[in-house]
This record gives structure tokens, C-alpha cells and sequence, in this order.
């Protein structure tokens, strides 16, 4: 099917996507990943930033989605809103860095047009030039265009660029508890950004990353030779007692099949998804006792207990995001072509508990999702030979099988047994559902 | 010292890392700050921070026949400038080089140059030098990089 035309063709789309299995063209073609970035990516509500990135009025925070360079800007009231990152007279980007301050005003750097902190036009120089023009009544007197659709969850702001599309509630459903589950976790219920952003360069598509997450088959395999050697060299050392966090960290991802099964998954519509339903890779870590005890001066024992004994592993927030609320890292995924995209690990304080949580927090990171993580190299290497093998004619089928049951196709949303490839058929179902033409949604796979 | 910094680059170079490892003081730390400007390894995150546990760690699982990432292996090159003292404490044996670098990593037909500053405090141990911080400044630190599996 490589080559032919899926824009004018529902059914060719349709065929790509089978209840137990996916075309490869979903991973190796152009015109599919043009028509991902505007048909999934404009339609479904994408991870932005977090507004705790933009603490001050003039604060700003740039990121490309589906193609647009976008601006999320704080503004005088307090207001976090996002814009097309364009000039309104003749498209240059108003700011370039990636952050910053922009004080009380922007102002673009080609031709001084001025606009203020929520978007509007201030000023225009020699604006007499434009009497009579008309140009009062286009788009280009409108000041910055703003993203039709924003929504901020806990601080994690999340932008649908199209008019179309879901409400962002019905959109995520009760998938919303992983972010709550993170920012519970701090006394004060509020996350900051802190610590910086890995980006990682990704010789794959988009799609292997979000698929890995939720994937409890892999970790004991392609782990085994990075978080495998961490365990077996501590355990040379003899040193007994309490391994030290680092350890910690690498030794559960070779944990065996069964602890990945028992750890479940929960599986919502929309592609939504978390690994961790009864324990986690997270579950076992030392006790931080300072900070158990804010957490019950907060929150009381009961509900402390309560927040503190979730321990999720991954939350697949489709198309774009990934979480840990255990450990308060994220991932983000900004997809550049069919066989590149950029992954970025951001790392959260929990406000009010003791720094050490954050230090820990970007231990992880550091260790598990960094482009100098052995972990990180063991992953991004089994993708970027997916990317190479599916090229191989003779099976264009990538199988998605592993406990399977038909009675999914009616409702998938449920929690099944860790290592299914159940995230992985509902992930597929969604993208499905975003990528066929309004109106021929019904009957995806 | 300069002769030092030099033969430390070379044995990562030809891949003789058993003996790099033991160039490392107990104590050591081998780190490359993800910040520019970062004073702390633990304020922020990095993008090395290891001690001679994670260091283990590293040079084990690139001997390991299930590191897969390397069954076709990695190579480097560092192209180094003359390494420049900036401290020197003869009477407690602890000195600073500064030594800015090219370092090259290939992968059959995947190649990537990096660049930046190795900063390196030594400290003589028993009539031997050794590594108390190898600091690496690297000049892209904010872009996205590729996955980076030996050593600067």
C-alpha cells in the first residue's frame, strides 16, 4: 500500500488499522505523518507546557505543534493564554527564543508592530500609512491569533488548534487522575517545572515512543544489559542493606513477566492508558519520612495514605504526552517527519515537600530518559530497527495481538493483565477514529 | 599533567576502559551539566553524573553481548587542544586543566561531532595522579541530541 493515496481514500485508511494488527505505513509514511499532523494533531487536545513555566506576567514559553510555532504567554491578569507565534503583519515569529520575558509588550523585530500581553494590537508605526486601507477590518488589525482552544488541568496546559474536535473532559475522561495523582502528591497540590529539559533526538516514529510506554514486555529484554548489569554489579559488590537510589531506580525494569503482569493496565477511550493499576516499578523506593510527614499534616492520614500508595507507572495522555505521577517526571512527544521526532523529559517540584523528591525526580530522568541514558539507548535502539525493518517486504504487518479478545472492539475502556497490547489496540482505534474523514468515524476498528 | 589529560582521552579513544576506570579517585565524579552555567550536579539535572558505581555500569554493559545498541559498536575520536593548567597546589598535590575539545562518535554511517570544554581536577594519590571531577561543558547542550553511548 506504500505509494498510493490514503487523503482521498477512507477505506485505504481504513484497511491500515485491524482489531490485532497495524500497517506499517503507519510508522514509515509521509503522507500518513502529513495527515497525522492535521487531522490527529490539530484535532486532539495536545500538551503545550505547564503554566508554571510562565510564572510572571510577561513570562513566555515556545513550542512548534502540528507545524505551528506556538507562544504561550502570561499575561497582566494573571491569564495563561497561547497564540500563533506570528506576526499579524507579515508572519515572523514575535519571539524566537524558547523562554523568557518579554516585559510589558511585544514587539515584533522586523517591522516594531507592538502588542500587548493578550494578544491585541497596541501599536503600529507610521499607522496613518494605513487609512482607509481596509485593513481595520482583516485579521492582520486582530493582533496575535489565539488558539481557539486551551485548557489547563493542574497547571498542564493542554491546546486543540482546531475548532473541531472533542470537549477536552469528554476528550481525556477519568485519564485526568494520573495528573491529579502528581499534583496530590505535593502538600501544597501544585507542581513546578524545575530542573531543565532532556531533548532527545528520535530516529523514529512518534508512535513507537507512545506505544513502548505501556509496553510491560520489553523492560526484561531490552533492559537487560543496562538496568541487568546495575542489579547483578550491586549485587557483586556485597555491600547488603538498602541499595542506593540509583539502584533502586534500574533494577525494577528487570523485574520478570509476572511482576509486569500483575502490575495491570487500565485502558480509557481515546488512546489513553496507564501501566500500575496494583504496584508499580515506583512502588518499592525508600520512605522519605520528612515528607511523609507533610504530606499527613496536609492531607491527614487517611487521604495521604491514600495519594501516596498510587503508584502508576506510565499514563499515556494521546498523542502527545506521557507521565510518571510516582516520580513527577514527564516525556512529550513532538513528532518532525514519519522517522524523526524530538522527545523532551521535563522534571516537576513538588511545592512543599523536602527537595530531596526533586532530586530523586531528576535522577530518573537523568538515568532512564536522558540522550546519555544506557536505558534510553537500549529503547531508541529497538526503535530506530523497527523503522529500518519494516521496510522489508514480504509481512507489512506489525502485530498487536498479544491478548487479544474480540469483545475489546465493543468497549475497551476496563483493566486487564499488565503485558496485553490492549494500550497499544486503543491507541490505534483513536488514531483511527481522528484520521478518518468526519462522518466515516463509525465502525473503527 | 597535560601528558595526563591527553592519555585519558586516548584510552577512551581505543576503547581500553577497563584501565580509564581506574584513572578515577574513589571519590570521583564524572559529570556534564545539562544547564549552562550549573554550579551544583544535583541542583538541575545533567546529563552525566556518574560516580564509579554508574562509570561501572556504563563500561560492563558495553562489554555485554545483549547490549544491543552495540552489536554494531560505537567509536570516538577527541581532538583535543593543548590542555591549559589553571590551578596548581604542588604542596597538596591538587591541580585544574581546562581543555577545550572535539569529540567525534560514529556508528557505520552515523556519525556526530560534539564540542565544549573538559575540566578536570586531579589529585596525586600515592605518587599517582587521579580524577577527583572530570567536568564536561558541552557547547549543545540544549539541543536535541542524539543517543551519546561512550564517553567524552
Amino acid at each position: 500500500m506504500t505509494g498510493s493515496s490514503y487523503a482521498s481514500n477512507p477505506e485505504a485508511l481504513r484497511a491500515l488499522v485491524r482489531a490485532d494488527a497495524v500497517h506499517r505505513d503507519l510508522y514509515i509514511s509521509e503522507e500518513l505523518y502529513e495527515m497525522e499532523q492535521e487531522r490527529l494533531w490539530r484535532n486532539a487536545w495536545i500538551y503545550m507546557g505547564h503554566d508554571s513555566q510562565v510564572p510572571k506576567p510577561g513570562d513566555f514559553y515556545t513550542a512548534d505543534i502540528a507545524g505551528s510555532p506556538l507562544l504561550m504567554l502570561r499575561g497582566r491578569d494573571g491569564e495563561v493564554r497561547v497564540f500563533l507565534n506570528r506576526c499579524a503583519h507579515k508572519g515572523t515569529r514575535v519571539v524566537s527564543a524558547v523562554e523568557g520575558n518579554c516585559g510589558s509588550s511585544l514587539r515584533c523585530p522586523y517591522h516594531g508592530w507592538t502588542y500587548r500581553l493578550d494578544g491585541g494590537l497596541r501599536t503600529v508605526p507610521l499607522k496613518g500609512g494605513y487609512r482607509d486601507t481596509g485593513i481595520s477590518e482583516s485579521a492582520h488589525w486582530q493582533g496575535l491569533a489565539p488558539v481557539p482552544n486551551v485548557a489547563i488541568h493542574r497547571g498542564f496546559v493542554f491546546v486543540r488548534l482546531s475548532n473541531e474536535g472533542p470537549d477536552f473532559h469528554d476528550y481525556f475522561g477519568d485519564s485526568l487522575s494520573s495528573i491529579d495523582n502528581m499534583a496530590d502528591r505535593s502538600p501544597e497540590g501544585r507542581l513546578e517545572i524545575a530542573g531543565g529539559a532532556l531533548r532527545y533526538d528520535h530516529n523514529c516514529n512518534w508512535k513507537m515512543f507512545v506505544e513502548n510506554l505501556n509496553d510491560a514486555m520489553h523492560p526484561m529484554v531490552a533492559h537487560q544489559s543496562s538496568a541487568g548489569v546495575a542489579k547483578r554489579l550491586w549485587e557483586q559488590e556485597g555491600v547488603g542493606g538498602t541499595p542506593p537510589m540509583v539502584v533502586q531506580q534500574f533494577a525494577p525494569f528487570v523485574s520478570d513477566y509476572g511482576f509486569f503482569d500483575k502490575m495491570g493496565v487500565r485502558i480509557y477511550e481515546n488512546g489513553h492508558s496507564y501501566t500500575g493499576v496494583n504496584f508499580s516499578i515506583h512502588s518499592k523506593y525508600s520512605a522519605e519520612p520528612e515528607y511523609e510527614r507533610r504530606m499527613i499534616e496536609a492531607y491527614g492520614e487517611e487521604r495521604a495514605h491514600a495519594i501516596l500508595s498510587e503508584n502508576r507507572h506510565n499514563t499515556v495522555y494521546f498523542p502527545s504526552l506521557t507521565i510518571k505521577g510516582a516520580i513527577q517526571a514527564i516525556r512529550v512527544a513532538r513528532p518532525l517527519a514519519a522517522d524523526r521526532t524530538v522527545l523532551e523529559s521535563w522534571t516537576f517540584r513538588l511545592a512543599g515537600a523536602p527537595e530531596e523528591l526533586l532530586k530523586r525526580t531528576m535522577t530518573y530522568s537523568r538515568l532512564i530518559n536522558a540522550p546519555t541514558s544506557v536505558v534510553g539507548h537500549d529503547d531508541l535502539h529497538c526503535y530506530s530497527e523497527i523503522q529500518k525493518g519494516l521496510h522489508a517486504h514480504g509481512n507489512e504487518w506489525v502485530s498487536l495481538h498479544r491478548n487479544y479478545d474480540p469483545a475489546e472492539r465493543d468497549a475497551i475502556a476496563g483493566v486487564y493483565n499488565g503485558t496485553s497490547e490492549v494500550s497499544m489496540r486503543g491507541q490505534f482505534r483513536a488514531w483511527l477514529k481522528h484520521m478518518l474523514p468526519r462522518g466515516e468515524e463509525a465502525g473503527a476498528a | 599533567m597535560a601528558r595526563f589529560v591527553r592519555r585519558e582521552a586516548r584510552l577512551i579513544d581505543e576503547k581500553r576502559l577497563d584501565e580509564w576506570y581506574e584513572l578515577f579517585a574513589e571519590d570521583a565524579l564524572y559529570w556534564m551539566p545539562l544547564a549552562r552555567g550549573q554550579t551544583d550536579p544535583h541542583s538541575h539535572t545533567s546529563l552525566f553524573c556518574e560516580d564509579r558505581f554508574l562509570l561501572k555500569v556504563r563500561i560492563e554493559r558495553l562489554k555485554d553481548p545483549l547490549s544491543h545498541s552495540q552489536q554494531q559498536p560505537s567509536f570516538c575520536q577527541h581532538v583535543l587542544q593543548q590542555p591549559e593548567v589553571v590551578e596548581r597546589d604542588d604542596e597538596v598535590g591538587e591541580y585544574a586543566l581546562r581543555t577545550p575539545f572535539v569529540y567525534l562518535e560514529t556508528r557505520l554511517d552515523e556519525q556526530f561531532v560534539l564540542g565544549g570544554v573538559a575540566h578536570h581536577d586531579l589529585r596525586r594519590e600515592d605518587g599517582r595522579l587521579k580524577i577527583a571531577v572530570k567536568r564536561i561543558e558541552l557547547l549543545n547542550r540544549d539541543a536535541a541530541l542524539p543517543s551519546i553511548q561512550l564517553f567524552l
